[in-house]
């Protein structure tokens, strides 16, 4: 039960409930789709960029509970962040989440990203909390095409 | 409690018609029961998925390769002839227990999927031309889509869907009026993966015979929970599998009528399906080995036979009646609770509950029944369209067999308010 506190911890059910950045950005720089075929969960990411920094992220979509708030997570994380900065937080993110070491030293902080810890203990659900950061990558590069956890 | 009635009768796990059914002697057969699942008991509810395996069919496996291991229909020595016997004797295992007249209409295939595949195939691109129609349901597995959409593209044919009620059963004059001369196949689930609806084969099978169309019935559900006769549907073509009747994987069967099968094509090329090869012509074996190219799952098609025989001791009758019950009980346990929507509610159905738990995704709810030891399955189930159809992207599982009891279904219930205490609901 402790690991299952770990994993619903309430800043993941807060985020669950109550989504942040959960809109359509019009006319976004860069949009990608996201797609889970295993569980049917589909992400879309918006973003602006601003001289190479994130000014504004958004996404939109129906999943559990886990890639809700791992999209919500997300999106306060980078905002602000440059393109750079935010793949390397991608990095350290999927680090935590498949439950190897962290690189503190060099990396960004993961911060608030740290509640998202708990999955490591659930191989199943990992790909809940990394498809929305797929699709980030992909609407970062400018991808058109639909991105897949598989 | 108010389901303690129903309690009390499956409970005693006597039935009206049967012999009387022991669960804990059933239980006792299937080992993997015993063993915990994060610190709790196992309680598994995903047998739509895969059904365990007891005793007698692991030991009829594990002695076949101790003990007759060798390759069939080739060879005269001892261990060809007693592998060969085993394996022709599994057959007609399989072919009474589905009733099919003679054992050469059964075909040994990895899985239905494999079965549906060989139809669509070997009948369907030596048959079918542009236009021609092919109608399945709503309700399909996957398995029962794709195979046609391949044989749509390959021949020009177009594929029709039935559709079904909030209730989830087939509109059978929606059904009827898709017929007509150009409709060459009919392809239809006995029971549904996602929703437990159990479909009126029969019925179903005379209309597509009335307007000349050959039918197969997906029967990898209906296996495992019902008495199968192949002769009182009429359907041409019947598909099963063995993993979810308590066989191994990798093992399946296709039903078929011997005139057909000996009409068509080969679907796979190789040994054991020729009687002479030269590079100028081949001649094909007789069905069914012109169907069984290469050395089959020799171990698996034995191992399906032990689980005919398991479910035959037992009585299939038996199995449906005690299930039935046990259906009941889960019904007005889950009905119980009112954040709880059932997804699926046929008048017949088998023991199969599709569910969601208040706005807790599928997903959400199935770790945190995993984490009490409950196995169920959560998503869509390989059958979106029907998810679709419900406006659904996934809902929680829990399909049940033989082995499972009123614990079970409390064990669930208390699964389902540890999800919704969780997430505060």
């Amino acid at each position: 039960m402790n690991e299952l506190q770990d994993l619903y911890q309430e800043l993941i059910l807060d985020h669950n409930r109550s989504p942040r950045n959960c809109r359509r950005i019009e006319n976004a720089d860069g949009e990608a789709n996201g797609y889970n075929p295993l569980c049917g969960d589909r992400v879309t990411v918006y973003v602006t960029i601003d001289n190479d920094i994130v000014s504004d992220v958004a996404f939109e979509g129906s999943g559990c509970a886990i890639s809700t708030a791992a999209a919500s997570l997300m999106t306060q994380s980078i905002k602000g962040k440059s393109i750079a900065e935010a793949e390397a937080l991608f990095k350290n993110f999927r680090r935590l989440v498949m439950g190897e070491a962290v690189a503190s030293d060099n990396g960004p902080a993961l911060g608030k990203l740290e509640a998202l810890g708990g999955v490591r203990r659930f191989p199943a659900r990992v790909k809940c909390a990394t498809l929305v950061w797929h699709t980030l990558k992909a609407a970062l590069d400018r991808q058109s095409q639909m991105v897949t956890t598989e | 409690m108010k389901t303690s009635t129903a309690h009390a009768a499956v409970a005693k796990g006597s039935t009206k018609s049967g012999p009387v059914f022991d669960v804990q002697q059933v239980r006792g057969e299937f080992p993997i029961l015993g063993r915990t699942v994060n610190g709790k008991p196992l309680v598994y509810l995903d047998n739509a998925a895969t059904s365990q395996k007891p005793q007698c069919v692991i030991d009829t496996i594990r002695d076949y390769y101790e003990q007759s291991n060798a390759n069939i229909h080739r060879g005269v020595h001892t261990l060809s002839v007693q592998a060969t016997q085993a394996y022709e004797q599994a057959r007609a295992k399989v072919q009474r227990f589905i009733n099919a007249s003679r054992p050469e209409e059964i075909i040994f295939v990895r899985s239905a999927t494999e079965a549906i595949n060989l139809v669509a195939q070997a009948y369907g691109r030596s048959t079918l031309t542009d236009g021609d129609e092919i109608v399945i349901c709503t309700m399909e597995h996957h398995s029962n889509i794709v195979p046609w959409q391949l044989l749509c593209e390959q021949t020009g044919a177009r594929l029709r869907v039935a559709p079904i009620n909030d209730a989830g059963e087939l509109l059978f004059e929606q059904y009827e009026h898709l017929l007509n001369p150009r409709t060459k196949i009919v392809a239809m689930t006995y029971i549904s993966n996602a929703l437990g609806t159990i479909n009126p084969v029969r019925e179903i099978t005379e209309a597509a015979h009335r307007h000349g169309a050959v039918v197969l019935i997906d029967g990898a559900q209906a296996a495992p929970h019902l008495p199968i006769d192949v002769q009182a549907i009429g359907c041409d073509f019947f598909a099963l599998t063995g993993h979810k009747m308590f066989g191994p994987v990798g093992i399946g069967a296709l039903f078929g009528k011997h005139e057909l099968l000996d009409a068509m094509p080969p679907y796979q090329g190789g040994g054991e399906m020729i009687l002479s090869v030269t590079f100028e012509k081949t001649t094909y074996n007789a069905v069914p080995h012109k169907f069984e190219a290469g050395t089959p799952n020799i171990a698996g098609a034995i191992g399906l036979g032990a689980a005919v025989d398991y479910l035959q001791r037992i009585g299939i009758d038996t199995v449906g009646a005690y299930e039935s019950e046990l259906l009941k009980y889960a019904t007005a346990a889950l009905q119980a609770i009112p954040q709880v929507r059932l997804i699926g509610t046929a008048k017949h159905k088998a023991a199969v509950l599709s569910f969601l738990v208040g706005d807790i995704h599928p997903h959400d709810v199935g770790t945190i029944l995993d984490a009490e030891g409950i196995a169920v399955r959560t998503g869509h189930h390989c059958a979106q369209p029907v998810m679709e159809r419900f406006g659904l992207s996934a809902t929680v599982r829990a399909s049940l067999a033989l082995y499972n009891t009123t614990e079970d279904i409390d064990a669930l219930t208390a699964g389902i308010h540890k999800a919704l205490e969780v997430f505060g609901q």
